[in-house]
Order: structure tokens, then C-alpha cells, then sequence
């Protein structure tokens, strides 16, 4: 059993290094990285095989792919805390000659991502290319992407979600961070997604829900139930229910911090709400 | 001058599928992936060979490219197939994040391109493909000239790691370079030895290049026809020594003089070596419907136009 204290301790931290990366270049978007905090943290510390060091090629190792590549600052903070590179590097967030891009980016060679994202709709494609790879080479680890709920208006998803089901990618599971907003407003009003598990299912597709998953106990029970349907014919999607902004209560329910990041007063409130524990960078 | 024997007509997409097949005995990793286009592609041999590494994606060209990122993780090397208007306009953000962007070693391979598809008229001849590519960061262009360049460059670029844009055609057309003759990306071949044009052709334009030079020769006029197959990275130093010595270019291309290899000679030129240059090319419209051949006198892009070009461009010196 995994500890959950401890798992919580860094929940906790992750979300004190997304305000505080996108607070010092006053750019970038906390909203969704709070949202998927407990995600990264579960998929990265208790999910995923994961091989020391970083190889692109991923032999023998879980891979994963961040298709809503905005979401940047949870991405690098728990690669940070996982060992792929040192989490005071975080500091360099979006600043010029940085690794760490305002989306994600192999370009600048930082351990940890395997693909550039940021352009909307590619990710679930490249996952089930790399799945693709991981079957011809016999290799049974599994291959994880998340994207987000407004992402999936993108036409290419719909592509990727056909050919995965059609050609029986069971190694793959795609989870949509399921939030419910966008940039304009909520989902329903810009343009709904109807009843999205009745689409993954007509698709072909295996649907599991965690209905909270900004409840860390949750989203571990529910992305090892999609662990033990791999393989048995069907691509598995997780839809993952959050709260864009969790645990920073003036940003929870709102669109509005999609893309803002907090002032100096608004940074203190929200890191009052969460205070220090495995410790800054 | 030295003569080319054109060995039988013969259609560059079929040196393509001939490449891949090779491909697919030499190379375990590479992967094959079709939208729907497998016999125009003439991929069905890799297909048929071996199926495990032969993707169908159906008319989703976005996803096959997401795909073929995806499968060079683990090692594979993914040649991705369909028709040149479909492999660069429809999917460019795609190729620009997922693969140029993320360095895949994804090769984008590109029938059917330009006038020379024909009768299905403008909605299928891009003739925009060279420049979107060749924009691009990291990203290698080529257009072979005929069925056995194609082929030689097909399996060439199985050995180069990073992303290329392979272009080639439907038509039938002289064959005429040596089935052995090895492929060097990057390194244009000089045809014909010339000292008043330089002629620098890529893919269906070279042989009309060679037609060309055969013309001016009758006229007294020395043309030095360069086969620019590589458009990124453009062989300058062959550009460069050639212009040198002639003093002026034609430069040919089935492409929008926009953008294409025209463009890269020039910018080339203005930089080192200012010299006159006529462009053959099609001059900033779509195409239409018509046989190849009616197509490429209809929009300048034959022998003839070579010639007429070459005369103006060396009055200008």
C-alpha cells in the first residue's frame, strides 16, 4: 500500500511549485495544473514502472505523454520530485535559454518528456504510436497519456480514438482531465462534449471513472483498475472528474485561472492555503 | 556532351514502393503506415511482406502522423505514405510539433505532387509541398528525378536519423539514372558540363533539363544541368562553383515559384554569388485538370520552357 501521507506531502508541494513558477514570470496556467496534481503525483510515484534515468526509447519502462501540454508547470514539478532533474531548475520556468518551456518540448532535451505538446489534440495519436512500438518490440510495459476535456474538440482525437479501438491497442490508457472548462468558459457553453463515455464506449473503447480526482486514494484505486483491463483487447479511458484550480480556493469552479497567473497577494493566499512541506525550491 | 539513356518510362512512386520493399528485407525497424492509399502508394509489397509492420490508418492523415511520432519512440522507423497534398498541407502542425519540432525520425513520403497527378485537377496538385517543408527547422526535403533515384533515396534516407520529406509523383517518365548509382543526401549531381547556364532542376524537371541542354547545344550554347535533388540541405558549394563559371541560372521545379527550389537558389545566390536567374515554375495559382502533359505546357514547365528561359537568362549576364 502506498503512503498516502507522504503522496499528500507532495500533492501539497507540487501545487506550491505551480503557483510559484507561474507567480515569478507572471505567465502560464495554474488552473489546470492544480486540477491534476494528484494525477502526476499517483501516476508518477505509484503508477507507472518507471527505469532510472531518462531514455527516449523507454524500453521495459511505463511511458507517458502530457497532450494538454499548458498544463506544463504539474508536468515539471513532479518530474522534478521524481528524479529526472533537479527541482531547482523549476526557478527557470518560461525564462529564456530554459529547459523548461511554456509547453513541454524534447527541443531543449529535458529528461522526462518524450514529445512537444501544446498544440492541441496530438497526444493520443503519439501515445498510441509509442503503444504501437511497445507491442512490436514485445515490450509489455504500458503507455499512459493525459489530455484535457476541452482538448478533445480537436477533430485528430476522434482519429486516434477510432484507429485505437479498431486495431486493439490494449496498452494504452488515455485519462481526460475531465474539469468541464475552457479558456472562453465552461464546456457546455463553448462547445459540448455531449455524453463523452457514451462516445469512448460507441468508439470501442473500455470507460473507467474516478469521480474524484482530486481525491489522491481515487485516482490511484482508479488508474490501477485501468492497469488490470489492459490487455484484453480494448484501449482503456479513464475519465478523471476535477476541479480546475484545486486546493487554492479562489481559483476552484472558474474558468478564470486557466491562463492568469496569481499577483504577489494572491500568491501568499494561495500558498497560506498550502503551506511548506518537503520544501521549496 | 554527355547523353542519358532513358531506360523505359517508369513512375517514381513505383521507385519508392521499390525502396520500401528493400527496406523491408534490410531494416527490422522500419514501419510502414498508409492512409488509404496503399496501391497508389505502391506500398502493397512492404504490405504483403510484412504486415506486422504495416499500419493502415485509414483517411485520418493528423493521426498517422501522430502515429509515426509515436512509433520512433522504441526505435522504429516510420515512413509514412500518401498523397503530397494530403502529407504536408492537410497535417503541418502536426509534422511541425509532433515531428520536426520533437526531432522524430519520421519520413514523410509524398506521391501524386504537383501538375504531373493530372486529371484530378487542383484540389490534388499542391505545389506548395517544398516550401512548407523545407520551412521547417531540422527538416530534410528531397525530390528525386526519377524511378531509380527514387528508390536509392528511399532506402538512403532509412540511415538518415531525423525527419525528411520525400517527394515524388504518378506519372511515367525516362528512367534514366544508374540503378547503382548511391544517393547522397545533400549532394547534388552535375549532368552535363556547361560553361553559358546552369541549369539547376529537381524531380520530373531534370530529364526536361537534360531535353533543354540537348536543344541549346544545337544552338551553341553550353548548359551545365545540375540535378538538385536535395532541396534542404541545398548543396551550395555545387550551386555556387557552377554559377561561378556560367554566370547565370535557370532554376526548374513542378512548384510554385513561391517557396520552392527556386527561392533557396536564389536566396543562395544573393548572398554570394548576385547573378541573373529565369525561374521555371508555376507562377503563383493552382492547377486544373488535363493530362500531365498538357498540364506542363500549359503552365511552362517543360523542355521548351527550359530553353526559352536559358536563352533570356544569359542575354542578362
Amino acid at each position: 500500500m502506498p503512503n498516502i501521507n507522504a503522496l499528500e506531502d507532495l500533492v501539497i508541494q507540487v501545487r506550491r511549485d505551480i503557483l510559484r513558477q507561474v507567480h515569478k514570470v507572471n505567465s502560464g496556467h495554474p488552473g489546470g495544473s492544480l486540477g491534476c496534481a494528484e494525477f502526476f503525483v499517483a501516476l508518477f510515484q505509484e503508477i507507472m514502472h518507471r527505469n532510472d534515468g531518462f531514455d527516449m526509447n523507454g524500453h521495459g519502462e511505463d511511458l507517458f505523454f502530457l497532450s494538454n501540454g499548458h498544463i506544463s508547470p504539474v508536468f515539471y514539478s513532479v518530474l522534478a520530485r521524481s528524479g529526472y532533474f533537479p527541482v531547482e531548475e523549476l526557478n527557470t520556468f518560461r525564462l529564456l535559454n530554459s529547459r523548461l518551456q511554456g509547453h513541454p518540448t524534447t527541443h531543449e532535451g529535458l529528461p522526462g518528456v518524450r514529445v512537444a505538446s501544446g498544440s492541441l489534440g496530438q497526444g493520443i495519436s503519439v501515445a498510441t504510436g509509442a503503444a504501437l512500438a511497445k507491442k512490436l518490440n514485445q515490450d509489455t510495459q504500458l503507455v499512459y497519456t493525459l489530455c484535457g476535456d476541452g482538448e478533445l474538440q480537436e477533430g485528430q482525437n476522434w482519429e486516434a480514438i477510432m484507429y485505437a479501438a479498431s486495431n486493439h491497442v490494449d496498452n494504452l490508457i488515455v485519462t481526460v482531465d475531465y474539469n468541464g472548462q475552457q479558456i472562453d468558459g465552461s464546456l457546455d457553453d463553448v462547445l459540448s462534449l455531449g455524453n463523452l463515455r457514451a462516445k469512448f464506449e460507441a468508439f470501442g473503447w473500455l470507460v473507467i471513472d474516478i469521480k474524484d480526482g482530486n481525491d489522491l486514494s481515487s485516482v490511484i484505486a482508479g488508474l490501477k483498475s485501468a492497469q488490470e483491463h489492459t490487455g484484453k483487447g480494448k484501449p482503456i479511458c479513464v475519465l478523471m472528474h476535477t476541479v480546475m484550480g484545486n486546493g487554492v480556493d479562489f481559483m476552484m469552479h472558474t474558468h478564470a485561472w486557466h491562463g492568469k497567473a496569481p499577483n504577489d497577494d494572491q500568491l501568499a493566499m494561495a500558498l497560506a492555503q498550502n503551506p511548506e512541506t518537503l520544501g521549496d525550491y | 556532351m554527355k547523353e542519358y539513356i532513358d531506360t523505359g518510362k517508369k513512375d517514381t512512386r513505383s521507385g519508392f514502393g521499390a525502396g520500401l520493399t528493400e527496406l523491408g528485407k534490410s531494416n527490422p525497424n522500419v514501419v510502414a503506415l498508409c492512409a488509404d492509399l496503399t496501391g497508389s502508394l505502391k506500398m502493397d509489397d512492404f504490405k504483403a511482406n510484412h504486415p506486422e509492420r504495416f499500419f493502415q490508418v485509414g483517411i485520418a492523415e493528423a493521426n498517422m502522423i501522430g502515429l509515426a511520432a509515436g512509433l520512433t519512440i522504441g526505435g522504429k522507423i516510420p515512413f509514412t505514405g500518401t498523397f503530397a497534398n494530403f502529407s504536408t498541407g492537410r497535417v503541418y502542425d502536426q509534422i511541425r510539433q509532433s515531428v520536426a519540432y520533437s526531432h522524430k525520425n519520421v519520413k514523410i513520403c509524398a506521391s501524386h505532387a504537383g501538375l504531373t497527378l493530372g486529371e484530378d485537377g487542383a484540389t490534388h496538385q499542391i505545389l506548395e509541398d517544398i516550401g512548407l517543408m523545407k520551412m521547417l527547422p531540422g527538416m530534410t526535403v528531397i525530390n528525386p528525378c526519377d524511378y531509380n533515384q527514387t528508390k536509392a533515396a528511399t532506402i538512403a534516407i532509412a540511415d538518415h536519423h531525423g525527419p525528411v520529406y520525400l517527394r515524388f509523383g504518378r506519372p511515367s517518365v525516362p528512367n534514366f539514372t544508374l540503378a547503382d548509382e548511391p544517393f547522397v543526401i545533400g549532394k547534388a549531381i552535375t549532368l552535363t558540363h556547361g560553361q553559358d547556364v546552369t541549369i539547376v532542376a529537381t524531380g520530373h524537371l531534370v530529364w526536361e533539363a537534360l531535353e533543354a541542354a540537348k536543344t541549346l547545344a544545337e544552338q551553341g550554347i553550353s548548359a551545365e544541368v545540375i540535378n538538385m535533388h536535395t532541396i534542404k540541405p541545398l548543396d551550395t558549394v555545387c550551386l555556387l562553383e557552377s554559377v561561378a563559371k556560367t554566370g547565370c541560372v535557370v532554376t526548374a521545379e513542378e512548384h510554385n515559384y513561391l517557396g520552392g527550389l527556386g527561392e533557396s537558389v536564389a536566396r543562395e545566390l544573393s548572398q554570394n554569388n548576385p547573378a541573373p536567374q529565369e525561374f521555371v515554375a508555376t507562377q503563383d495559382t493552382f492547377g486544373e485538370s488535363g493530362t500531365p502533359a498538357q498540364l506542363m505546357e500549359k503552365y511552362g514547365l517543360n523542355a521548351a520552357a527550359i530553353v526559352a528561359k536559358a536563352q533570356k537568362v544569359i542575354s542578362r549576364k
